[in-house]
C-alpha cells in the first residue's frame, strides 16, 4: 500500500507548528498504525530528518499512552486505541491526517506528544478510597451484588488516554472524571467519601481548564473502552447532592 | 564476596512472623526525617510508594512515562493468586507455597516463597478495600478460577484486565499520598544512575525527558521497582519502553545480578507478520483449554489458515496430544513452547513465515456450540480477528511462542536488599520468588507483596540501623561525578552520527538472543552468540545514528541508551546460560535432556542461585553461588507424559 500522510510537526511547546506531508510507500495492511509510523521514522532518520514523536507503550490497547487524532477522530476510524488500529482499515492511496490531541488542558510538548498530567492531578484531588495498607477487613466481609460490581467495573476500565477530551468540541473531561467518580460511588467502600470526592475532583477538573459538558456524547462514541455517558449523569447527580449537604448522615447514605 | 541471604531460622511457617518481630522499628516521629526514592510506578513501585508515604517517610517516586498508570503491570490479563481457600477446594498457604516452589522447578528460596504465600491473602483484602472491582458471584462474594494448570481455584480476577485494576488501585493509593504531600511524583523522568558513597546507595541521577536536564536526588534508601528485561529479545509481549537500564546501572555500581538466563516464554502469542513487527501480543493461556494445537504431518510451505480446514484429519499431527497423552494441550508453558519450536524447525510450521502452529477450535465449536465458545473467549477471538484479519470461528488461529517475563533480576536478600546496602529491588526487577519458571497469576501477587507487605517492614530495619543522620547531600562529589558520567555517555551517543538506527541494532540483538538464548540453548550456539553480540556492540558504538539533541524530548536517544544496556545484559545472559548446564524451568540446555528429549534438571550440581558481579568494562563477570536448601519441599522431576 501507499499512503500520503499529513502530520503535525512542532519542535517545542512554544513553536508554532505546521502540517508536513510525507509519501509513505512501504505500508503493509498487516501493520499496526504505529508500526506504519515506525517505518516512516526509520526512513526519516536514514534521510537525516528528525523522526515524528508520538506517545506509545504497551501496543495492546490498555496503557492509554497512544493518542493520535487521525482523520478527524481520536484513535482513528475504529472505536479502539491507535495501537490496535491496523492499516487494513485504510485503502491504498489514502491521505491520512494525523494531529495531536487538541485541548487547552493538554498542551503540546513536541509533534504529536501532549502533556496529560492534568488527568493525574484530577485523580490526586480525590480519585481514591482512604485506606492505609494493612488492617483491611476480609475481602468477603462486604458482599457486593454482581450487577453493582459489574457496573463499577465498566466505569473502572477507563484507560486515561484522553480521547474523550479530544473528541469533545468543548474539550470537556467529564467522561474521564465521571468514570472514577462512578466506580467509587457505586461501591460500598467508596461511600464514606463520595461527597467530598466528587466536589474535589470537579473543582480540579475546572481548575485545569477543561470545558463544560453539553451532552453531545462525542466522548462515548469515540471512547476506545466504550465508557458510557450514564457515568456523566451519575456524576452530575453526585455533584448536585453533595452541594446540598456536606455530611453523609444527613442524607441517609445517599442511595 | 559472601552472599548472605539473611533467611531467618526456625520452621518455615514461623520465619516471617518471627523476622517481623526482630526487625527494628523507626519511631513515628522520626519517620519524617527519612527520605526514600522509589524508581518505577508499576505494581511494586506504586504500592511501595503509597505504603511508605502512609507510614510517614518522605518519598520521591520516578517514572519515565507521562503518567504512573502507564507502567506495564497495567497489561497483565489473567489474575492474581491468593491462598484464601474461599472455594473450599483444599487450598492453603502451604499448598500455594509448595506449588510455587515446584512450579519454579526448585530454583527459588523456600523462605521467600512461603512469605509470598502468607501475604497473598492480605493483598486481596487490601485491594478490595481500595475499591478494586474483582469478579463476583451472584451472591456478592468474590469469584475465583483455576489458572495455569493449578488444581485449586485460587486466582482472583477482574475480567481479562486484572493488572489494570490492581495497578489503578495502587496508583490511587499513591495519589492519596501525593495529595497528602508525603509522596512527590516525577513523571517523564528516567533514572540513569545510582549514586553509591562509602558502599551505601545514597541517591540517583535522572534525566528529565522533556528538557533533557540531568538532576541528582539524594535519599537514605533507593528502591528499584523497574520491571523485567524481556525486551532484550526485541520482540516480546512487554511494552516498548520496558528495559533493563535501572537494574543494569545498579549492577554496574555493585549490585549482583541473579539468574539472568531465566526467561519465560509464553506459547500462545500471535505470530510475527513481517519485518515491521514492533511487539507481540499475548493470547490468554486459557485458550488451550478448548483449542487443539496441530501442524500438518508433512510440511506445506506458506500454509494459510483458510486452507487448513481442507486438510484431512489423517494428515494432521496434534503433536502435544501425541507426545503427552495425559496432559495433552495443557502441558506447561515451556513444554508447549519448545514443542512448537521443534515442529517448526522440522519445516512443518505454518503461515507465511513457517513460524507458527495452528490452535484449532473447530472441535470445541462442534461439541459445545459457537455460543458457548463465544461466551468464554469472545473478546480474545475479536482481538485476534482485529490484529490478523482472520476469523477464528471459521479458521484455526495461528500461534507462536514469545518472551513474556524474566524470572532473573537483581540479587536480593530476604529483606529485598541488593548486595549494595540501602539499595532494594522489588517486583519483577528482583530474582527472588519464581525460581526458573513463574506460575500464571503469580507476577501480580509478587509485585504487590513486595510493595505493600514486605518493604514497609524490612526498609524500616535498615533505616533504624543507619539512623537519620547518615545521609549524603547532592553536593557530595560522588553526585557530580555520576552526573558527568551520565552526561558524557549521552554526548558520546549523540556524537557517533553513524548510519544505522537504534531499532535496527535492537532488532539484530533480539534475533541473536532468540536464536541462541531463547527456547533451547546449547554450548556451541551460546558461544557463537556471545561473539556476535560483542561485534554488534562494537558496531553500535561506531555506527548508531541518533538525530536531535540532548536538551529536548528525544525518543531515539532514550532508546539508544536502553539498547546499549540491553546488549551488555545479553552477554551476561549468555554467560549464565553457559554456566548452567542443566535444563530447568524456562532454561532448556540441549546437553541436559532425557533420551526422549525432555528437560533434565541436575540438582547435585546446579541447585544454586547464580549471582554475577560486575568487574568493569569488558571484564568477565564473576559468579557467586548461593546454595539453595530445601527443607520442606521434596525435589522431583517434572513429567507430563
Amino acid at each position: 500500500m501507499k499512503v500520503t500522510l499529513k502530520i503535525w510537526r512542532q519542535k517545542s511547546p512554544n513553536d508554532k507548528g505546521a502540517f508536513k506531508t510525507y509519501q509513505h510507500e512501504h505500508v503493509s495492511p498487516d501493520m499496526s498504525f504505529l508500526e506504519m509510523l515506525d517505518v516512516l521514522n526509520t526512513e526519516l532518520i536514514k534521510k537525516g530528518e528528525e523522526p515524528v514523536h508520538f506517545d506509545h507503550d504497551c501496543r495492546e490497547g490498555i496503557c492509554g499512552a497512544c493518542s493520535l487524532y487521525i482523520n478527524g477522530h481520536p484513535h482513528g476510524p475504529l472505536q479502539t486505541t491507535t495501537c490496535q488500529l491496523h492499516m487494513r482499515s485504510f485503502n491504498d492511496g489514502d491521505t491520512i491526517v494525523i494531529e495531536p490531541w487538541r485541548a487547552k488542558a493538554f498542551p503540546i510538548i513536541k509533534d504529536l506528544v501532549v502533556d496529560r498530567t492534568a488527568f493525574d492531578r484530577i485523580q490526586q484531588a480525590g480519585g481514591y478510597i482512604s485506606v492505609n495498607t494493612g488492617g483491611a477487613p476480609d475481602a468477603n466481609e462486604i458482599p457486593i451484588p454482581k450487577i453493582v460490581a459489574d457496573e463499577a467495573f465498566d466505569a473502572a476500565t477507563c484507560i486515561g488516554c484522553g480521547a474523550c477530551v479530544a473528541a469533545c468540541k468543548n474539550a470537556s473531561a467529564m467522561l474521564f472524571v465521571s468514570a472514577k467518580v462512578s466506580q467509587f460511588a457505586l461501591l460500598p467502600q467508596g461511600k464514606p467519601e463520595r461527597k467530598e470526592r466528587v466536589k474535589k475532583m470537579v473543582a480540579q477538573m475546572d481548575a485545569e481548564g477543561f470545558g463544560a459538558c453539553t451532552n453531545t456524547k462525542a466522548c462515548e462514541a469515540e471512547c476506545p473502552k466504550g465508557i458510557n455517558v450514564t457515568n456523566i449523569a451519575r456524576m452530575n447527580r453526585e455533584f448536585f447532592s453533595s452541594s446540598l449537604s456536606s455530611y453523609e448522615y444527613q442524607v441517609g447514605g445517599g442511595d | 564476596m559472601k552472599l548472605d541471604s539473611k533467611i531467618p531460622a526456625g520452621p518455615i511457617a514461623e520465619k516471617w512472623t518471627k523476622h517481623k518481630f526482630n526487625l527494628k522499628l523507626v519511631n513515628p516521629a522520626n519517620k519524617r526525617k527519612y527520605d526514600v526514592i522509589v524508581v518505577g510506578t508499576g505494581l511494586a513501585g506504586a504500592s511501595a510508594a503509597a505504603s511508605l508515604g502512609e507510614l510517614g517517610y518522605n518519598v520521591k517516586v520516578f517514572t519515565f512515562h507521562d503518567s504512573p498508570r502507564r507502567a506495564h503491570s497495567i497489561a497483565a490479563q489473567g489474575g492474581i493468586n491468593a491462598a484464601k481457600n474461599y472455594q473450599n477446594d483444599g487450598d492453603s498457604i502451604y499448598r500455594l507455597f509448595y506449588d510455587t516452589v515446584k512450579g519454579g522447578d526448585y530454583r527459588a528460596r523456600e523462605a521467600n516463597v512461603h512469605r509470598l504465600a502468607e501475604v497473598s491473602v492480605d493483598i486481596i483484602d487490601q485491594c478490595v478495600a481500595q475499591g478494586v472491582p474483582f469478579a463476583r458471584e451472584y451472591g456478592g462474594l468474590l469469584s475465583n478460577r483455576s489458572f495455569g494448570g493449578a488444581q485449586v481455584s485460587r486466582t482472583f480476577y477482574a475480567r481479562g484486565q486484572t493488572g489494570q485494576q490492581l495497578l489503578l488501585g495502587a496508583y490511587a493509593a499513591m495519589n492519596r499520598q501525593i495529595a497528602n504531600g508525603k509522596v512527590k511524583l516525577f513523571t517523564r523522568t528516567e533514572m540513569l544512575d545510582v549514586v553509591v558513597v562509602d558502599g551505601k546507595a545514597r541517591g540517583i541521577i535522572t534525566r528529565n525527558l522533556i528538557t533533557g536536564k540531568i538532576e541528582s536526588h539524594s535519599a537514605h534508601a533507593v528502591l528499584l521497582c523497574t520491571g523485567g528485561y524481556s525486551t532484550v529479545f526485541y520482540l516480546s509481549t512487554n511494552a516498548k519502553a520496558c528495559n533493563v537500564s535501572a537494574a543494569w546501572r545498579a549492577h554496574k555500581k555493585g549490585a549482583l545480578f541473579a539468574n539472568p538466563c531465566f526467561t519465560q516464554i509464553h506459547p500462545t502469542c500471535i505470530p510475527v507478520s513481517g519485518d515491521h513487527q514492533s511487539k507481540l501480543t499475548l493470547m490468554s493461556e486459557s485458550l488451550r483449554n478448548d483449542g487443539r494445537v496441530w501442524v500438518p504431518k508433512t510440511g506445506i510451505k506458506g500454509l494459510k489458515a483458510k486452507d487448513a480446514v481442507n486438510i484431512p484429519e489423517a494428515e494432521r499431527d496434534y503433536f502435544l496430544e501425541r507426545r503427552y497423552p495425559s496432559f495433552g494441550n495443557l502441558v506447561p508453558r515451556d513444554v508447549a513452547s519448545r514443542n512448537a519450536k521443534y515442529v517448526c524447525d522440522e519445516g512443518r510450521g505454518v503461515g507465511p513465515t513457517g513460524l507458527a502452529v495452528f490452535l484449532d477450535f473447530s472441535d470445541a465449536i462442534k461439541r459445545d456450540g459457537r455460543k458457548t465458545i463465544e461466551a468464554k473467549y469472545g473478546n480474545l477471538f475479536d482481538m485476534y480477528h482485529q490484529i490478523t484479519g482472520d476469523n477464528p470461528y471459521e479458521v484455526p488461529m495461528m500461534i507462536f511462542p514469545a518472551v513474556h517475563y524474566t524470572m532473573g533480576g537483581l540479587w536480593v536478600d530476604y529483606n529485598l536488599m541488593t548486595s549494595v546496602p540501602g539499595l532494594y529491588a522489588l517486583g519483577e526487577a528482583n530474582f527472588s520468588d519464581h525460581g526458573a519458571n513463574r506460575l500464571g497469576a503469580s507476577a501480580l501477587m509478587q509485585g504487590l507483596a513486595d510493595g505493600y507487605f514486605v518493604i514497609p517492614y524490612t526498609l524500616g530495619d535498615y533505616l533504624a540501623t543507619i539512623g537519620w543522620n547518615d545521609k549524603v547531600g547532592t553536593d557530595h562529589p560522588a553526585f557530580k561525578e555520576s552526573m558527568d558520567q551520565v552526561t558524557n555517555n549521552i554526548n558520546k551517543l549523540l556524537s557517533i552520527k553513524g548510519n544505522k538506527t537504534v531499532d535496527e541494532f535492537h532488532r539484530q540483538l533480539g534475533l541473536i538472543m532468540w536464536e541462541y538464548c531463547g527456547m533451547s540453548r546449547n554450548e556451541a550456539g551460546l558461544k557463537k552468540a556471545k561473539k556476535m553480540i560483542q561485534e554488534l556492540r562494537a558496531e553500535f558504538w561506531r555506527d548508531v545514528k541518533i538525530l536531535g539533541g540532548a536538551n529536548e524530548l528525544n525518543a531515539e536517544l532514550e532508546k539508544a541508551s536502553r539498547v546499549a544496556d540491553l546488549m551488555e545484559l545479553g552477554e551476561l545472559m549468555i554467560d549464565d546460560a553457559r554456566d548452567r548446564n542443566e535444563s530447568c524451568g524456562g532454561h532448556f540446555r540441549e546437553e541436559s535432556a532425557t533420551e526422549d528429549g525432555e528437560a533434565r534438571r541436575n540438582d547435585d550440581q546446579y541447585a544454586y542461585v547464580a549471582a554475577w558481579e560486575y568487574k568493569g568494562e569488558n571484564q568477565p563477570e564473576v559468579l557467586h553461588k548461593e546454595e539453595l536448601v530445601f527443607e520442606n519441599v521434596k525435589l522431583t522431576q517434572r513429567s507430563y507424559k
